[in-house]
């Protein structure tokens, strides 16, 4: 069983968006630390870039594979998580708060509601 | 995601992998237990511990009967005649042009008995390429389906295996196999592993193999035993640079290229397929080689596939790497142009567009302590 705190929303990729203000915080969902285990590196997209719903914007990698994470929303991304450079292994510790990716200025926000909910997404993953 | 429509096969310890709370994926057309803990944690218990492994999905072949030495001599490429009975050896089956179909490891059990340990995924393709060879007097048979196997590693594992079997167990010495009765059932146990330490391979029958495996597991409790998965038996493998058929092995590669020299026996009279290939290739000198590098900052992992550079000219390609939780840094190993394959050499890995120095170093990553 896995966390999944009601107030966010969920990528079927695996990915959380928490939104404020028009800003969306990103991250990996608990499900998603446990199936990869022992982070050892996060590539971040680059503090100014803009990312697109559904496509690649970072990479986690676990002792066993690099996995692609996808962003959930478009737009500019507007801070990174520095931290998770020097301790990837915040990504298995708190996924939902020093773990956090990437923050991102929503460009479209009617992107949120092709997301899922707490309910959607523990469906999704049978639990 | 396996796209294949066949259902995958299950060990028989299946059932208990899941009581154990194992996360279970697609390995080689079966369901294995990829980590319970950890991968880490799992890593980490086999090199200061010891760890158990579920290998039941690799295949059991027997071959015997008189003329057995030869037929087995001139399909496999170490020296068959070297081995007593009792003893064990690593050994490559090749294809006509030198390639390998498989590596595995050949047990004399007895005159002129011989049980073989191929890889899971292999299992059919060897015993039709055994079977295509087989002289009229030799007896083969595949008992894969019978036997269920696991392997006990780490620097307690001797230690966990006389608590569990008795101090009257017989205990082989490297590479050796002996036979031992556990509650009633024939036990082959083999000092033998994939992880770089010392440890023993117990192969079973199939209705004992839940029973055996949770009574180790409660035996080796006290010892810091831990299951683990293929994900931990993989990174283990790495640090040790022992080779993984269908990654840094396969038919298009020789075992000279895969730096397995001596486990080819050029100088024995029996022809093997492939033999000519390799003899010109040894005078020749191969054109590539496998060799072990190590990321020199830190810098994400290597992984298969990735390419190496030296300058802008591409001079190889990754076909194993990972973090390596003994080192805590990236490992890989790569086939690279000869003239970049000794050790100190520094090359370029290509990850995701950017650049990363890594440098060529003397295998293996990891030597156990004596």
């Amino acid at each position: 069983m896995s966390i999944i705190p009601e107030q966010l929303r969920y990528a079927a990729s695996h990915e959380w968006v928490k939104v404020e203000d028009g800003t969306g915080t990103v991250g990996i969902t608990d499900h998603a630390q446990q199936e990869l285990s022992d982070v050892v590196y996060v590539d971040l997209p680059k503090l100014g870039s803009r990312v697109a719903a559904g496509a690649v914007a970072a990479v986690v990698e676990s002792v066993k594979a690099a996995s692609d994470i996808y962003s959930p929303v478009s737009g500019e991304v507007v801070a990174i998580n520095n931290e998770l450079i020097t301790q990837p292994d915040l990504a298995n510790k708190d996924p939902y708060g020093a773990a956090w990716l990437f923050r991102v200025k929503l460009s479209n926000p009617g992107e949120l509601d092709a997301l899922k909910d707490a309910a959607g997404y523990k469906a999704q993953i049978g639990e | 995601m396996s796209t294949s429509s066949i259902p995958l096969q299950k060990t028989a310890l299946f059932d208990a992998h899941q009581k154990l709370g194992a996360r279970i994926v697609e390995f080689g057309g079966w369901s294995m237990p990829v980590q319970y803990g950890g991968i880490v944690e799992e890593h980490k218990a086999v090199r200061e511990a010891a760890g158990v492994f579920d290998i039941s999905h690799m295949g059991e072949f027997f071959v015997e009967g008189p003329g057995t030495l030869n037929f087995l001599n001139g399909l496999l490429t170490n020296d068959v005649a070297k081995l007593g009975i009792g003893q064990g050896q690593y050994t490559l089956m090749l294809n006509e042009q030198g390639g390998v179909i498989d590596d595995l490891i050949l047990y004399r059990l007895g005159e002129e008995t011989y049980f073989l340990v191929v890889n899971a995924a292999k299992i059919d393709e060897d015993r039709a390429w055994v079977e295509k060879h087989l002289p009229s007097g030799v007896e083969f048979s595949d008992r894969s389906a019978l036997y269920s196997a696991i392997a006990l590693q780490g620097p307690k594992a001797l230690e966990i295996a006389r608590a569990f079997f008795g101090a009257g167990w017989p205990e082989p010495q490297r590479n050796e196999i002996t036979r031992y009765s556990w509650n009633c059932q024939d036990v082959l146990i083999a000092r033998t592993g994939y992880t770089g330490e010392d440890g023993v391979e117990l192969f079973f029958g199939n209705d004992v193999a839940a029973n055996f495996l949770l009574t180790l597991l409660e035996v080796g409790k006290p010892f810091g035993l831990k299951p683990c998965g293929l994900g931990a038996r993989d990174t283990l493998r790495l640090e040790a640079c022992l080779p993984l058929n269908g990654n840094d092995l396969s038919e298009k590669r020789t075992p000279l290229e895969a730096g397995l020299g001596i486990f080819v026996s050029l100088t024995k009279a029996a022809s093997f397929p492939g033999k000519e290939v390799l003899q010109k290739q040894k005078s020749e000198g191969p054109a590539e080689k496998l060799i072990a590098f190590q990321i020199k900052e830190k810098g994400p992992p290597p992984r298969p596939h990735y390419l190496l550079f030296q300058g802008a000219k591409q001079v190889g390609e990754v076909t194993s790497g990972a973090p390596s939780p003994t080192l805590g840094s990236g490992i890989g190993l790569a086939y690279v142009e000869a003239a970049c394959a000794g050790p100190g050499t520094t090359l370029e890995l290509e990850v995701r567009g950017a650049r990363v120095p890594v440098e060529v170093v003397k295998k293996p990553f990891y030597k156990r302590p004596v």
